[in-house]
């Protein structure tokens, strides 16, 4: 893999089956550093599995793995915790710890894995939930939130450690237009600012090709198509021009 | 400290009324039979020493089995089947860790505390049922129970629950914190924390009753 040092993450001929069933198929692919790549699919095609593999919350039966230079697939778990550092998740369903107000949400990995004092740590939880919208909700318990405000919530915690590449788990998935769209702007926002490389897995097309500079398609564990919008649009197969063309 | 609170104060209430209500009970059973043979007077420390060596450990344990137990195999059940467990990982924290040794060792801790409660509950429970009967001071109560209770039939059963409280958190983390089949599974994580735990304290009872015999030959006479 020649580019595998300029590449924020590379999956080479990566493969994974949960029992019988084949989730991912030699599956390949890279994303430049900086670049959002948005991850598309019908349900159960391998996507989330593939957000999965590259934190590291499941193994994979074949293939290397590389996020921003290290080959993760063999590490132990300190050598995971250090790569896990330069990564924040936004999950589907944000997975927000139910137990803790926000405020605490985003105050546990500064508390554990930075040396900051509480003044700073104050100030950088302020900071992102001003830029998440959520300001005056910080002692809310995740419960108190709606379903967009929960999703907000799990980006700022995702963003909290100021992650080199973001990855997004169907950030708009359940939410009405004009809040997803607010969802698809931070993206946006925070690759413009920090340079972040960003992953979405995604059912919406619209949200997507708003976000996204290439684009991977998934069909029944395979990478089918992979490319800009146009190169997708043009692809061989008929299901990625589908999905890519919808509105 | 969240935990300690969780598992401990919160099952004070339980323990206590249960120890309280056994000990009555248990006087009203045993009473009539000392009566009969005309040893009325070793009531107390029947209750004391039944207390202190078997029913206040085995029952405290088997209550926060099902109280502690299941509420520890549903909320990592839960926590699994929400993806909090993956959102720990993902921030690069051991969840193991964060998780799971807080609980067992809260619970390893608690158990012993909570057996105290549960034991002094059953005298006084046990008092108030013998001052009914045969009005009873109080002091010649406590004098009574306590005359032939030494020190090891006192400490080593106790400190056994240690051992209830270890499985108790150990099991349930493990059903709950390796369920895989979501919302389903937190219900099961509960139900098998529960079964589990309290079969293994009833075996471990009898493997440590027998090691406490050893250690302390004086208390198997």
């Amino acid at each position: 893999m020649s580019g595998q040092q300029k590449a924020a993450v590379v999956f080479d001929r990566v493969s994974k089956a949960f029992g019988p069933k084949q989730v991912l198929r030699a599956v390949s692919f890279e994303v430049p550093v900086g670049e959002t790549l948005c991850i598309l699919g019908r349900s159960g095609t391998g996507k989330s599995v593939t957000l999965k593999l590259l934190m590291s919350l499941i193994k994979p039966d074949h293939g290397d793995i590389w996020v921003d230079g290290d080959e993760i697939t063999q590490l132990n778990e300190a050598g995971l915790s250090k790569v896990r550092r330069k990564m924040g998740f936004l999950f589907q369903d944000a997975a927000l710890f139910d137990s803790l107000t926000l405020y605490d949400n985003l105050a546990l990995p500064l508390r554990r894995l930075t040396t900051k004092t509480q003044d700073e740590i104050d100030s950088i939880i302020d900071s992102v939930l001003g830029q998440v919208g959520l300001a005056g909700d910080k002692r809310k318990m995740p419960s108190e939130l709606s379903g967009g405000m929960r999703k907000r919530a799990g980006l700022a915690r995702a963003l909290v450690l100021e992650p080199k590449i973001l990855l997004a788990d169907e950030p708009s998935s359940g939410l009405d237009r004009i809040t997803a769209s607010e969802i698809d702007e931070l993206l946006m926002r925070q690759r413009a600012e920090h340079q972040t490389t960003i992953l979405v897995v995604t059912h919406d097309v619209h949200g997507a090709r708003r976000v996204g500079d290439r684009f991977a398609v998934f069909d029944k564990g395979d990478l089918v198509a992979f490319g800009t919008a146009a190169e997708v649009e043009n692809s061989d197969h008929e299901t990625a021009r589908r999905l890519i063309s919808e509105k | 400290m969240r935990q300690m609170a969780e598992i401990g104060s919160k099952s004070l209430p339980l323990v206590v009324a249960s120890g309280f209500a056994l000990g009555t009970v248990m006087t009203l059973h045993t009473r009539s039979t000392l009566v009969m043979f005309g040893a009325a007077a070793i009531i107390p420390t029947v209750q004391a020493l039944a207390f202190f060596v078997e029913i206040g450990p085995l029952v405290a344990g088997l209550l926060l089995a099902g109280r502690v137990g299941s509420g520890i195999g549903a909320v990592l059940a839960n926590m699994r089947a929400t993806e909090q467990v993956d959102g720990i990982e993902s921030l690069s924290i051991d969840a193991f860790k964060f998780l799971v040794v807080p609980r067992v060792v809260s619970c390893v801790l608690a158990l012993p505390l909570l057996t105290l409660f549960m034991d002094f509950a059953g005298l006084l429970g046990g008092y108030l049922s013998e001052f009914a009967a045969s009005r009873i001071s109080f002091e010649l109560y406590i004098t009574r129970a306590f005359e032939n209770v030494v020190l090891s039939n006192f400490l080593a059963p106790t400190l056994k629950t240690a051992v209830f409280g270890f499985i108790i958190g150990t099991v349930s983390s493990y059903f709950g914190y390796t369920t895989n089949e979501g919302a389903a599974g937190v219900g099961r994580a509960a139900t098998n924390s529960v079964v589990v735990s309290s079969l293994l304290i009833i075996l471990a009872d009898v493997i440590l009753v027998k090691c406490i015999f050893f250690v302390f030959p004086e208390n198997a006479l």
